[in-house]
Order: C-alpha cells, then sequence, then structure tokens
C-alpha cells in the first residue's frame, strides 16, 4: 500500500478548505456526515454562499436594462462572473452562454442543430457512457429530422472504442456529442483525440463537461472543442446555472434558442432582430444570483489551484480503489486507466439501494441507481450501481469510513 | 385483526430494537424470510417502477376481502413492503380505501416514504389505496 489512513498525502490544508464548507460540519443519523455524493452536486464553500447573500442584500436588482445604481452594480457583478466563467475555461467572455445547467446548455444545441443543420439521413454520434441529458436531446432531434442516433461501444473496461468511433466518421455525421468523464465509470475520455479525428472530417465536437469542471482543467482553445457544457453545482457553485461555451463562428450560426427579453436587438410585430452572442441566447431575466454565484466559485477552485485538486483527488481515488477491493466480492463496475472521482462498485448480488440505506444509517452519503445513464447499466446488465464520488474536501478518514461502513452493510445483509 | 391493530402491534415489535442495526437486521430478514408473490404475478403490469429498486404488486379479491401479495429486487424494500402486506392484506376495500397509515412513521422509517428515495414503497402504498378504491367502487356498481 503506498498511503495509509495516517498519512496526510500531500494536502496540507484538507481541515482548512473543509471548514469553508459550512455544511460538512453536520451529524447525520448520529455519525459525522461523509459526504461522497460530489458526482450529484458538490456542497458550498462560505466564498459561494457570501456572494450570494451580498448579491441580495446589497444589489438585488436586474441587469442589462436600468440606469440606476443597483441596476449598474448587479450588471457588473453578472458580467464580471461571466468574465470568471471565460478565464476558467480559457474562453473569451462572448463565447460564454449562461444556462440553467448542463442539460438546458445541450438542449440549446440539439435545438440549434434540429432547425439549421440536421437533415433527414443525417447522423449524430454520442457514446454508450452518456448520461441521459446527452442523449434525449439528440433523441428527439433526430427523431424529429429523420436522422439517426449511433453510439460509440464501450470495452468491458468502461473505455470508449476509439477504433470503431474512427470508423464511424463520414460526411453524415453532423456533430459529436460526448462526456469528457463518465459521472457512472468515472472514465476521463481521450477528448482530444476524439476532437482531432472529428476535426479531420469538418465535424464539430461537444463535450459534457459536467464531471470534467471540478475535476481537470478546461482550456478549450487547446482542445479546440466547438462547444462544452457544465454545470454550476458540480463545481462548488450553486444550482439553477450553467454554461455553454461555443466558438464564436458557431453562436453566430446557431439561431436562437428561447424568444424573449435581453435577446433582441430590434422588435416590430412584423419583424425582430436578436442581439449578439451571447445575450441572443440569454432570453428573460437571466439568474443573476446564481451566475454570480457561480462566478465565486470558479474563483474559489481558480484560487485552491485545478492542478493541485486533481493531484490530492487522485490521491484519495488510488486510495480508496485499494481500500475498497479488500472487500470480499465487491467488483468495480469501471475500470479505465484514465480515471477520475466518480467510484462504481457492487458487492455480490446485493442491490445498489439496500447498501445505499444502510450507509445512510451510518452517515455516509452515496449515490445509488442507475445514475441516469440506463444504456449504460445495461451494457454491464445490473440493474445500476453504488457510486462514491470524491471532492477536494474529501479525506482519507472518510474512505476509511465509507470501507467500514460498506463492510458493516454486508455482514447485515448476509 | 384491524388495520390499526395490525400497526399498533409492529410499532410494538419495534420498540425492543436497540439501535438502527437492530432493526435493519430484523427487516432484512423479513425480506429473506417472506415468499411473497407467485412468480406467475411477477409480470411487467404488477411492476410498479422506482428510481431505486422494483416493486410487484399483484391484488386479487377473495371473499370480500383484499389479499395483495409483492416482491421487490431490493431487501429491505421487500422486507418494508412485507410489513405493509402484514397491515393491508385480508382487510376490506373499504377499511384499506379509508386506513391511515402512520406505522411507518412510528418505527423511524418515514425516510422510506420520502419521494425523493424512490423507492416504490411509496407508490405501492398508493397502488394499494387505488386497488381498494376501485374495487370498492366495483362492489357499490353490483
Amino acid at each position: 500500500m503506498e498511503t495509509t489512513a495516517t498519512q496526510n498525502i500531500i494536502w496540507p490544508d484538507v481541515e482548512l478548505i473543509r471548514n469553508e464548507f459550512p455544511i460538512l460540519q453536520q451529524t447525520v443519523n448520529g455519525n459525522p456526515l461523509v459526504y461522497l455524493d460530489n458526482g450529484a452536486t458538490t456542497q458550498k464553500p462560505v466564498q459561494v454562499i457570501r456572494s450570494m447573500q451580498e448579491y441580495y442584500t446589497g444589489y438585488n436588482s436586474n441587469v442589462h436594462r436600468g440606469v440606476h445604481t443597483l441596476s449598474q452594480k448587479a450588471t457588473s457583478a453578472y458580467e464580471a462572473a461571466r468574465h470568471q466563467v471565460a478565464s476558467f475555461i480559457g474562453a473569451n467572455h462572448t463565447e460564454v452562454i449562461f444556462t440553467k445547467g448542463t442539460t438546458d446548455a445541450i438542449n440549446l444545441v440539439a435545438s440549434g442543430f434540429r432547425k439549421e443543420f440536421l437533415n433527414e439521413g443525417d447522423e449524430v454520434i454520442i457514446s454508450t457512457m452518456e448520461h441521459h441529458s446527452n442523449i434525449v436531446p439528440w433523441q428527439l432531434a433526430c427523431e424529429e429530422k429523420k436522422a439517426h442516433l449511433k453510439v460509440i461501444p464501450i470495452t468491458d473496461k468502461g473505455e470508449l472504442e476509439m477504433d470503431v468511433f474512427e470508423s464511424m466518421l463520414n460526411p453524415r455525421v453532423k456533430i459529436v456529442a460526448v462526456t469528457w468523464i463518465s459521472n457512472s465509470l468515472g472514465t476521463i475520455n481521450p477528448v482530444k483525440d476524439i476532437i482531432r479525428l472529428a476535426h479531420a472530417q469538418g465535424i464539430p465536437v461537444l463535450l459534457d463537461a459536467a464531471q470534467a469542471a471540478p475535476h481537470i482543467q478546461i482550456r478549450v482553445r487547446d482542445l479546440d472543442v466547438d462547444f462544452l457544457a457544465l454545470s454550476g453545482h458540480k463545481v462548488y457553485g450553486p444550482t439553477g446555472i450553467g454554461i455553454l461555451y461555443g466558438k464564436e463562428s458557431w453562436l453566430e450560426k446557431l439561431p436562437p434558442y428561447q424568444g424573449g427579453g435581453d435577446m433582441i436587438k430590434h422588435v416590430t410585430f412584423a419583424k425582430t432582430t436578436y442581439n449578439e452572442a451571447p445575450l441572443k441566447f440569454e432570453a428573460g431575466t437571466p439568474a443573476i444570483c446564481e451566475a454570480i454565484g457561480l462566478g465565486a466559485a470558479m474563483a474559489y477552485v481558480t484560487q485552491l489551484g485545478i492542478h493541485k485538486i486533481q493531484a490530492y483527488e487522485h490521491q484519495l481515488t488510488k486510495y480508496a480503489i485499494a481500500q475498497l477491493s479488500t472487500i470480499p466480492q465487491l467488483r468495480f463496475i469501471g475500470e479505465a486507466k484514465n480515471r477520475a472521482a466518480a467510484i462504481s462498485f457492487l458487492i455480490g448480488d446485493h442491490h445498489p439501494s439496500d447498501v445505499g440505506v444502510l450507509l445512510d444509517q451510518q452517515g455516509i452519503a452515496v449515490r445509488t441507481g442507475h445514475h441516469c445513464t440506463q444504456p449504460l447499466m445495461e451494457r454491464f446488465n445490473i440493474p445500476g450501481t453504488v457510486r462514491a464520488s470524491l471532492a477536494v474536501y474529501n479525506t482519507t478518514e472518510e474512505i476509511d469510513r465509507l470501507v467500514d461502513g460498506v463492510r458493516k452493510a454486508v455482514t447485515l445483509l448476509g | 385483526m384491524t388495520i390499526k391493530e395490525q400497526q399498533d402491534r409492529i410499532i410494538e415489535d419495534f420498540e425492543v430494537f436497540g439501535d438502527w442495526m437492530e432493526k435493519y437486521e430484523y427487516i432484512i430478514q423479513l425480506g429473506k424470510d417472506l415468499p411473497l408473490i407467485d412468480p406467475k404475478y411477477k409480470t411487467d403490469d404488477n411492476l410498479i417502477r422506482g428510481c431505486q429498486s422494483k416493486v410487484w404488486l399483484h391484488a386479487e379479491l377473495q371473499e370480500g376481502k383484499l389479499v395483495f401479495s409483492a416482491d421487490s429486487d431490493a431487501v429491505i424494500t421487500k422486507g418494508l413492503v412485507g410489513l405493509v402486506i402484514q397491515v393491508l392484506s385480508h382487510q376490506t376495500p373499504k377499511d384499506i380505501a379509508e386506513a391511515e397509515i402512520y406505522f411507518i412513521e412510528a418505527i423511524g422509517l418515514n425516510s422510506h416514504l420520502s419521494p425523493t428515495r424512490s423507492n416504490g414503497l411509496l407508490s405501492m402504498l398508493k397502488q394499494i389505496k387505488l386497488y381498494a378504491i376501485g374495487y370498492q367502487a366495483k362492489s357499490m356498481q353490483n
């Protein structure tokens, strides 16, 4: 064993970090909370909570509308958040559209492709390990346009079959939409290769970066990705806010998603002319407070250092896998070589929900079920998994609690 | 025994358990011990889908009383389902339709009724009520 629970692995400040997350300082069912459901949503640091409280107590006002001081203050903060997000992913701020989250961002792109670019007989490529939010919008678009949804297969270890992917590319393919990191398996996909191969045939690529954003550095220019979607709440920010990054050239071509205020230049009953991106895609009063909270979350992650976070989580994941491996009959679902901090497993024939209920009794929060990836569960012929997904505030002691908790659950389940 | 008496008996049974482990050990044992449903009734029609686990529920009227049998793919859910059946099976549609189910909360298992848990137990209770109301309406027609 390279690491033990008593060693403090390369991260000296984890207690300081934990102190910044008020919610972690509580007991659940009589035990200190061990929160390992970060793949579903992360907890929020005081910096984020404070930024949102300051907005409502200090300068709540509508954006892009008023000449009065509060409105200008709110607009400045909202746009500053956009700049913060842009810098987080290495984009220009005009390429960052605020959305409700990843699902909304993918729907925006799928809706645009349905209206403008997708025709009968065309193809859309996704993968077996997609979240429902990167399946259903494309399915709907394909159904309407009589286009075909093609699915990249995966290996038993949970890695994309890249040679098959390469053979699937052809001039009928209008877009490749894949996840960067699998929420169920933790697999980190070779997105640079995917983008290179697709671009070689002139096909744009959308990346679902919901699970990537909290764990690895995003540089949209280096990736040369065309669209990228992420959710604020999975990267220490609030719910109800996310972003779509789109290359400027694509955002110009893509038609508006919804109609309303803010997205227009001029409206008459005969004809409306639209604002430029990103406002073209932000109809109505946006989630101002949430956007500001997201900006604060990205500032927080940037200040911690995403590389440091990645290194720490890598060690913690390795430790968790090593410790969980000592449990008899435990098998991992998803054993990709290149992986992030989501660890899915099953124990013997025990139903994941039974294990989840018994862990909850011990104050340990994990996710059980199909993780909104039913086709993937079918691929492995399982009803679901138990998933422990880690974040920067988790500790080796918490991993030990998880392992003890699973052992206790197995004993009870017999 | 009436529905109320059945519930009170279960509440009394659960009073002896010292901690959550004993409680769940008992529920798990219940889940394992009860062969709840004839395999021929384990059909898609009888399936109540939850996000977490599946529950199959079959109902039939025998001499004016509703008899339920059920199963689940998760053993804890199956144990809880077993408790619900102990309470509500072999009762009249009218009594079931009018019954207030309080024992789950009283034995400290109300988290299993939370809609977020979606383990099928809540849907099952609703389905049982629906069967009862349905049979009640039918008997009134006759």
